[in-house]
């Protein structure tokens, strides 16, 4: 750890464990604005449980959880991240530079994850609240059983999007390969052309608001249904 | 009588085993509505258990300790391989987790109480932690499951040990399941679900795959509670041998296996009946693995899955777990299935509410309707009013109480100052298959079935 400006600290993940790093981000962090981790090489639950508006910038590629159970802290990915970025985030924003792999974002209850690149398989899976903003493609399976939240996938979806959605919704301008059981387009209103385009912005992403497409839970699983024959 | 009469109700009357009265209801029920039957609790089918073990007290060969005199401690560690705080009870008997959704709000204050004054932990469920047991409990261990729901680092970082759930014994391999009558609004939002739907949980967790990942998981939950509080992992028993292994090998403190008498709010009774191994088979499976890896002692065993009496947590121990965890015997000792409900210190019966179900008291499994005649596992909120705090939580504490006084009596009687000095050596099995599951000789014999 090593001060390099009077707010901000440097954690070089080369010579120090991210044990201290974690530590470090969960103690009294008055007159600290900026963490920057060095050489992060991959390592797992990079500024995990932040509770705290610092920054954080992992200058390099993160591995498994980056920011998992963020609240508060806006955390830069400048590579890419491994599984369950940002997983169960309640507050501030991730943002990855790169590629996001599996699960990114799972669970999350708010803030605003942003992936720049693409995100793997599984994208916004039981989302609770959280929004997310993916610049290229999401994978199969992505926002499956998500609850409440918004995510927007500039790119394309692959198979089944939104399978077993409940009340979150989703915003594609791409093609979508295939939606999930009970996930269904539905027209743009006013309202969702409005939020999409707030979103794009809050993610610093350039598209037309107007070319994205709905989808969200057409709500039939939420009532058990014998007749359905498990067609889902 | 002539002497071409019959007696019809010999041979003309003969039930089949097959096809019984039982059987006969099941497929017309199933014929008529086209739905399989969801219920709550256990497994209800005869399976090898402790019933079917007996302990060798001790005579010339051993030297008992005075039954009243002589002091035998149940204190019990749980979390020692990596937690700088493990937990610390003074019993291993342990309350397991319950959701705030199958049960209420009161009954969830209530086990907190009772833990606490039994100076042991109780458990969340698959709905958070609420304000309620949070404040009642001094040891509260927090569920990560599947589903998620409710789950932040705020309770994560206020959590007493957290429990990494991967199954449990009702149902191995299914998620949750909660009928929409139990989804009130405040359960609704604790969950983030609209009210009022059926909400099936998922069986797998959404941000990690296979135990390679559940390593890297159990590392995140570590750094996030700065290597705190200890992470327990609870299975369903099935392939325990295995499970526990890649448990051990995950990083679990504490495995927690739960046989397949275990209970659940609702599922499948088909589910119930026939997937999982009876808690018996489990417990030696279990700490065979412990063994195996040279892990006992290092790694707590928590059993569960039809802990009813001290006995049975006796017979848990002396088979090599350290702590047993009870679902199913609390709800009783609150009240579930009972005759009567207390109001005021005054007994009301429940015979008609347990009759608009169905049901009467001793056989109801009705927990997945919401409806619990005796405030149990209710959301409704006139029902959930039956159960007061008060008396449930001094039910629970006698009733946790009187276990642990049992405990020590068998453990004085085959001569143990600590209740965990118990050992396999102390019993035998009253059948031949409970000596073949639980490894230990047939009564009066030296024979231990599949081993010599």
């Amino acid at each position: 750890m090593k001060m390099d400006a009077p707010d901000a600290v440097l954690f070089d993940l080369a010579q120090t464990p991210v044990r201290e790093l974690n530590q470090f981000l969960h103690g009294d962090l008055a007159g600290v604005k900026r963490v920057v981790v060095g050489n992060p090489d991959g390592a797992h639950s990079i500024a995990v449980g932040v509770d705290a508006a610092v920054e954080v910038l992992i200058d390099g590629h993160a591995g498994y959880y980056a920011a998992g159970m963020n609240k508060h802290a806006a955390v830069t990915i400048a590579g890419n991240a491994g599984p369950g970025v940002a997983e169960n985030m309640m507050s501030g924003t991730v943002r990855v530079k790169g590629f996001a792999s599996v699960s990114a974002g799972a669970s999350a209850n708010g803030g605003l994850l942003v992936i720049e690149g693409d995100a793997g398989l599984r994208c916004g899976i039981s989302l609770k609240g959280a929004d997310i903003v993916v610049g290229g493609d999401v994978g199969a399976f992505s926002a499956f059983m998500a609850q409440a939240g918004r995510i927007v996938v500039c790119g394309n979806a692959a198979e089944n999007l939104g399978d077993s959605l409940y009340e979150a919704v989703l915003y594609v301008k791409g093609e979508v390969k295939s939606l999930g059981a009970d996930a269904r387009f539905e027209p743009m209103t006013e309202g969702d052309f409005s939020a999409v385009a707030e979103l794009l912005a809050a993610a610093g992403l350039k598209h037309d608001a107007r070319t994205f497409k709905r989808i969200a839970s057409a709500k039939q699983l939420y009532h058990w249904n014998a007749d359905a024959n498990q067609e889902y | 009588m002539k002497i071409n009469d019959i007696p019809v109700h010999t041979v003309g009357r003969e039930q089949s085993a097959t096809f019984d009265r039982k059987t006969i209801d099941y497929i017309q029920h199933a014929s008529a509505s086209g739905l399989y039957e969801i219920r709550g609790l256990g497994a209800k089918r005869a399976l090898p258990h402790f019933d079917d073990l007996l302990f060798l007290g001790a005579s010339l060969s051993r030297y008992p300790l005075e039954g009243y005199r002589e002091k035998c401690s149940s204190k019990t560690v749980l979390g020692t391989r990596f937690a700088k705080n493990p937990v610390e009870l003074e019993m291993p008997i342990t309350i397991a987790g319950m959701s705030f959704g199958a049960l209420s709000a009161n009954v969830k204050e209530a086990l907190g109480r009772a833990a606490t004054a039994a100076g042991t932990s109780t458990t969340t469920g698959d709905g958070g932690m609420t304000e309620e047991e949070r404040r009642s409990s001094k040891t509260l261990v927090y569920q990560c499951l599947p589903s998620r729901y409710g789950f932040n680092p705020d309770d994560v970082r206020r959590a007493d040990a957290i429990e990494v759930v991967i199954g449990q014994g009702a149902k191995p391999g299914g998620g949750g399941m909660l009928l929409g009558q139990k989804i009130n609004p405040r359960v609704a939002k604790m969950r983030v679900l609209p009210e009022g739907v059926d909400q099936r949980s998922a069986a797998r967790h959404p941000d990690w795959t296979g135990p390679d990942d559940l390593t890297i998981k159990i590392i995140e939950l570590r750094e996030i509670t700065d290597w705190r509080i200890p992470i327990y992992v609870k299975i369903g028993a099935t392939r325990v041998f295995n499970d526990v292994k890649l448990a051990v090998h995950s990083g679990a403190d504490v495995v927690v296996v739960d046989g397949m008498q275990g209970g659940t709010a609702a599922t499948q009774t088909t589910f119930i009946e026939n997937v999982g191994i009876p808690t018996l088979a489990a417990v030696r499976q279990a700490v065979d693995a412990l063994e195996d890896l040279n892990m006992k002692g290092r790694v707590q065993l928590v059993v569960s899955g039809g802990i009813r009496t001290g006995a049975d947590v006796a017979k848990a121990l002396a088979l090599g777990a350290d702590a047993v965890s009870i679902g199913q015997g609390i709800l009783f000792s609150l009240g579930c299935n009972a005759d009567t409900y207390v109001q005021g210190g005054r007994h009301i019966s429940a015979i008609d509410d347990y009759a608009r179900l169905g049901t009467a008291p001793g056989y109801c499994h009705h927990c997945h309707t919401g409806q619990c005649p005796t405030g149990v596992t209710t959301q409704d909120p006139l029902l959930e009013k039956r159960l007061e705090p008060d008396v449930g939580a001094q039910r629970v504490r006698n009733y946790l109480k009187t276990m642990n006084m049992e405990l020590t009596t068998i453990a004085r009687a085959c001569g143990k100052q600590n209740v965990h000095h118990l050992e396999r050596e102390d019993l035998v099995a009253l059948t031949v298959e409970a000596a073949a599951m639980a490894g230990v000789p047939l009564a009066g014999t030296s024979w231990i079935p599949g081993r010599n």
